[in-house]
């Protein structure tokens, strides 16, 4: 899954530097950063680049986390073994893929626990996707194939964030990520092509209900994305959220044509001049609705983050325990 | 010479991981003695780099290193046998979306 939080975070201004040492040590970074360098955890950096880091990465995390909830509605009800096999292997991912982004962050200075506080307490967000319900088995497929395949869209480029902690736990969420897409997609495909027609409506209704949210998962239109100059010259940010869009509608548009479903937009329409597709507004009231708070899930899935983190303390408390008493032992 | 006194006089043992490159991960190249962290790095540097193999370097002591034990492989690593679902080439898909 993915974030866009470094365009949904607050403005915040970067501090100037001050004595002659940080100046070096700022024309260093920069220089660096220009060579298409990388930046190590114990390597100086600003504290304007550690603090946008830990925002994305942290947010990067809990939306791998949080995006557990909309497919673990589905694991009872799937409609075969092997599909819930597999539903529960790419679940499984997704809270690994959380693990490798909060290790990541951590790198950068700030702990777990001060990271899943800031979720749980409203001052950290997660990618508004998940904040849509899924309503029927065809949520689950359409997930994969859009939602994984925007994720992996904005993901690819991440492989070359100039944090390399961050560039390399993207590599490994990358590489395991493929088969999220591909079991979303055959999921559908096999709906369309050995289904009943109540089946074949579903897929077109999941269809209807992801697309737009999905394109809204790359984040707000260049020209309002307030973080983007800065993190574009860091090297956190490589590809502009406009052109990722684009790049998604063009694949996604010819996928949506083999698997014989339409996307619910009646201006997308090939552009032979531009070599690519044309595509109708984006409801942005919507999604910074969402964004704000007020999708139609967001109190839902927090409450559920909240729940499993306050069930889950005395298990963390009694493992402390167990170890304590071990070493106690080993120490006598 | 009793067996206490050859630990008390024998430098402890180092575990050594070199990162070849910017950016890529530190691998594990060998292990060395050295009798603190300092001449550890300096002893790796010297041991296995002497040809620029590395852009940075890490040391630790192998008594801190936790390790699986490779005996136990088949019963340790037996549940991630049979989840071929896990790969995408499991999925089966037309050719015109494949590289999907």
């Amino acid at each position: 899954m993915y974030t866009q939080m470094m365009d949904t975070q607050g403005a915040e201004k970067a501090k100037a530097v001050t004595t002659l040492e940080e100046q070096e040590l700022m024309r260093r970074f920069d220089a660096r950063i220009d060579d298409g360098g990388f930046i190590e955890a114990k390597d100086w950096m600003p504290e304007h680049y550690r603090k946008t880091l830990v925002r994305q990465i942290s947010q990067h995390a809990h939306s791998e986390i949080v995006g557990m909830l909309p497919e673990g509605n589905w694991v009872t009800r799937a409609p075969t073994l092997k599909r819930k096999a597999i539903l529960l292997a790419k679940i499984q991912d997704e809270g690994g893929h959380g693990l490798y982004l909060y290790a990541a962050a951590e790198t950068l200075g700030t702990s777990r626990d001060q990271m899943i506080d800031a979720l749980h307490a409203g001052r950290a967000k997660y990618s508004s996707i998940f904040n849509y319900p899924t309503l029927s088995w065809a949520d689950v497929g359409v997930i994969g194939w859009l939602v994984d395949g925007a994720a992996i869209m904005n993901q690819v480029p991440l492989c070359r964030c100039s944090y390399a902690p961050y560039a390399r736990a993207m590599i490994r969420i990358c590489r395991e990520e493929s088969f999220h897409q591909r079991q979303g997609y055959d999921a559908l495909l096999v709906m369309m092509r050995d289904g009943t027609d109540a089946q074949r409506a579903m897929v077109q209704d999941a269809v209807n209900r992801w697309w737009w949210p999905s394109l809204m998962m790359f984040g707000p239109p260049d020209g309002e994305s307030v973080h983007s100059a800065q993190s574009m010259r860091w090297g956190i940010k490589r590809i502009s959220n406009d052109d990722l869009r684009q790049k998604f509608i063009d694949a996604t548009a010819q996928q949506a044509g083999v698997l014989g479903v339409t996307l619910p937009d009646p201006h997308l329409k090939w552009n032979e001049e531009r070599g690519h597709y044309d595509f109708g507004p984006i409801d942005w009231d919507e999604f910074w609705r969402v964004v704000g708070g007020d999708g139609p899930c967001n109190r839902e899935r927090l409450a559920e983050r909240v729940k499993a983190w306050e069930e889950g303390e005395w298990v963390r408390e009694a493992a402390l325990a167990h170890a304590r008493k071990q070493s106690m032992k080993e120490a006598a | 010479m009793s067996n206490d006194q050859a630990t008390k006089t024998e430098w402890p043992l180092w575990e050594v991981f070199v990162r070849t490159k910017a950016g890529l991960d530190h691998k594990h190249c060998g292990s060395l003695h050295a009798a603190d962290p300092k001449m550890a790095l300096q002893m790796a540097r010297e041991v296995y780099t002497r040809r620029q193999e590395g852009s940075s370097i890490w040391v630790v002591r192998s008594d801190q290193i936790i390790a699986s034990d490779p005996g136990d492989k088949d019963m340790f690593f037996d549940p991630m046998e049979d989840k071929v679902y896990r790969h995408p080439t499991f999925y089966k898909l037309p050719d015109a979306v494949d590289h999907m």
